[in-house]
């Protein structure tokens, strides 16, 4: 898989580790009464969709920035890719 | 049709025109007790006991596509029972005594082979650590037994002993696991379930759950409606797609796995061997292939194929441990996907839905549990209650952070 990163160009997947779902960036607030219940649905359950999937990876061997990748599970092929910190920033968090 | 020797020697003088087919062509009937989706190992060897050891009647088994066609087909056949934890070895342990009886249970040869594993030691602190386990599974009713060196040049003349880096210490070995014809094993529980009359359906799929006031009444197929009192779902590297008809998130992310074979060459690995240094096992098939895998490649995939650089990385472990194996000749590589829990432990349990039920998450492990986790969800689905040896085997696990 090559990954076209924002910065870099295309770069190939293996630079790259993998996080998992981009609902990770969504963390949860540890002050809420639901606190308990929100930390378990995030850290646990996964949607785990065929198809479309919005995930994080990590640039290890390279920039070292996050980014978003849009990548279909079933065929592999990525359509978009993002910088997490953009992402981020546009749902409100990383301030 | 019981198999036999004189049974083979009869066709073979007749022109074998006896044989019949191994099981029926079922054709879904509109209500079932229990209906099990996932035509794979599990669910076959699930409805097999159900009716056999729980005496539960009106079973059928889903499957959308061919009996044997999912995961039990595509893993690489190895059998053992070398776990560590409390949780695990019983479950293990259960299922490993299971396969040793298996064939004549079945009246079916699963070509099963006690030819061994031999997990290799490259490190005091892994010696320390595989003595544990080998006392953990002992203390279970397993065998381990710890080999020198000089034991497993024996066994193993061609490996790299003296890698500076991965230098060979040593090795656990567990004489009675080994390997099984995973084919058979699927068509073996095929017929056997079939012969206590569980209609086995093919092409088959499930595309929704009727679910009415937090009850599961049936299923809704590409063959119609199928109503059912239970519901049990084994359907490993679909577990996420099928359980979202049911609107349920699982801690379950599925992943592909690698495999590869090579042409086959003339007996040359007594047993299965794993190296303790990276992933890398290898077992050589009866065909006369070196069969060998390592770890996942670690993104999400629904493609049942991966990518160069875990080929790479596999063959370099090989090449590191066995550099003979750089001669041959690479004949086939495929993929698999694994539902990979959260934990690395599976799930057999009910779900908050009443009348559904879940068995998943076996990772990269599933094929030598396929008899314990039949037995074990038969048991579930029957009694309402876990089998001892699966109790640890939860949804509520993750949340209740054990």
């Amino acid at each position: 898989m090559i990954i076209n990163h924002p910065l870099l160009g295309p770069r190939d997947a293996v630079e790259f580790t993998y996080l998992g779902d981009a609902s990770l960036i969504d963390r949860p607030d540890w002050q809420a009464d639901s606190a308990a219940q929100d930390f378990y649905s995030y850290l646990y359950l996964r949607d785990n969709p065929a198809g479309e999937h919005r995930e994080l990876w990590f640039h290890e061997a390279g920039d070292r920035s996050w980014l978003v990748v849009t990548r279909n599970t079933v065929t592999h092929e990525i359509t978009r890719v993002e910088m997490a910190r953009d992402v981020a920033r546009a749902r409100g968090r990383g301030i | 049709m019981r198999y036999s020797g004189f049974r083979l020697i009869k066709e073979a003088l007749t022109g074998h025109t006896g044989w019949t087919p191994v099981w029926r062509d079922a054709s879904p009937q509109p209500r079932y007790d229990i209906v099990i989706i996932g035509g794979g190992g599990h669910g076959l060897a699930t409805a097999y006991y159900l009716a056999k050891e729980f005496g539960q009647k009106r079973i059928a088994v889903l499957e959308k596509a061919w009996v044997g066609g999912g995961n039990v087909g595509r893993n690489t056949t190895i059998i053992r029972s070398n776990y560590l934890l409390d949780g695990n070895e019983p479950f293990y342990e259960f299922s490993l005594k299971l396969w040793e009886g298996l064939e004549q249970d079945l009246n079916y040869n699963a070509m099963i082979s006690q030819r061994g594993i031999l997990n290799l030691i490259h490190s005091d602190a892994q010696r320390d650590a595989f003595i544990r386990r080998g006392n953990a599974m002992i203390l279970n009713g397993a065998d381990a037994e710890l080999l020198s060196v000089a034991q497993i040049r024996a066994l193993y003349p061609f490996l790299n002993f003296d890698n500076a880096r991965f230098p060979i210490k040593g090795g656990l070995a567990q004489h009675r696991a080994g390997t099984a014809r995973h084919d058979a094993v699927a068509w073996g529980y095929a017929r056997g379930a079939d012969s206590c009359g569980v209609d086995i359906i093919q092409n088959c799929e499930v595309t929704g759950f009727r679910i009415e006031d937090g009850q599961c009444r049936g299923v809704e197929t590409t063959r119609g409606f199928i109503a059912a009192d239970k519901v049990g779902c084994a359907v490993a590297g679909s577990s996420g797609r099928l359980m979202a008809k049911a609107e349920m998130r699982l801690p379950i992310e599925s992943h592909v796995l690698q495999a590869f074979v090579s042409e086959g060459l003339k007996p040359v690995m007594p047993g299965v061997i794993t190296f303790g240094a990276r992933h890398f096992y290898c077992i050589q098939s009866d065909k006369g292939g070196l069969v060998f895998g390592g770890d996942i490649d670690g993104y999400n995939s629904y493609a049942q194929r991966g990518n160069l650089d875990m080929v790479e990385d596999i063959c370099e472990a090989g090449m590191a441990l066995m550099p003979a194996l750089g001669r041959a000749r690479l004949l086939r590589m495929w993929g698999g996907i694994v539902d990979m829990s959260m934990d690395g432990s599976p799930i057999i349990d009910r779900t908050h839905i009443d009348g559904l039920y879940f068995n998943g998450g076996w990772c990269y492990g599933g094929f030598k549990a396929t008899p314990a986790s039949g037995y074990a969800f038969a048991h579930l689905l029957a009694t309402d209650s876990p089998h001892p040896t699966a109790a640890a085997y939860r949804f509520d696990r993750f949340e209740r952070a054990e």
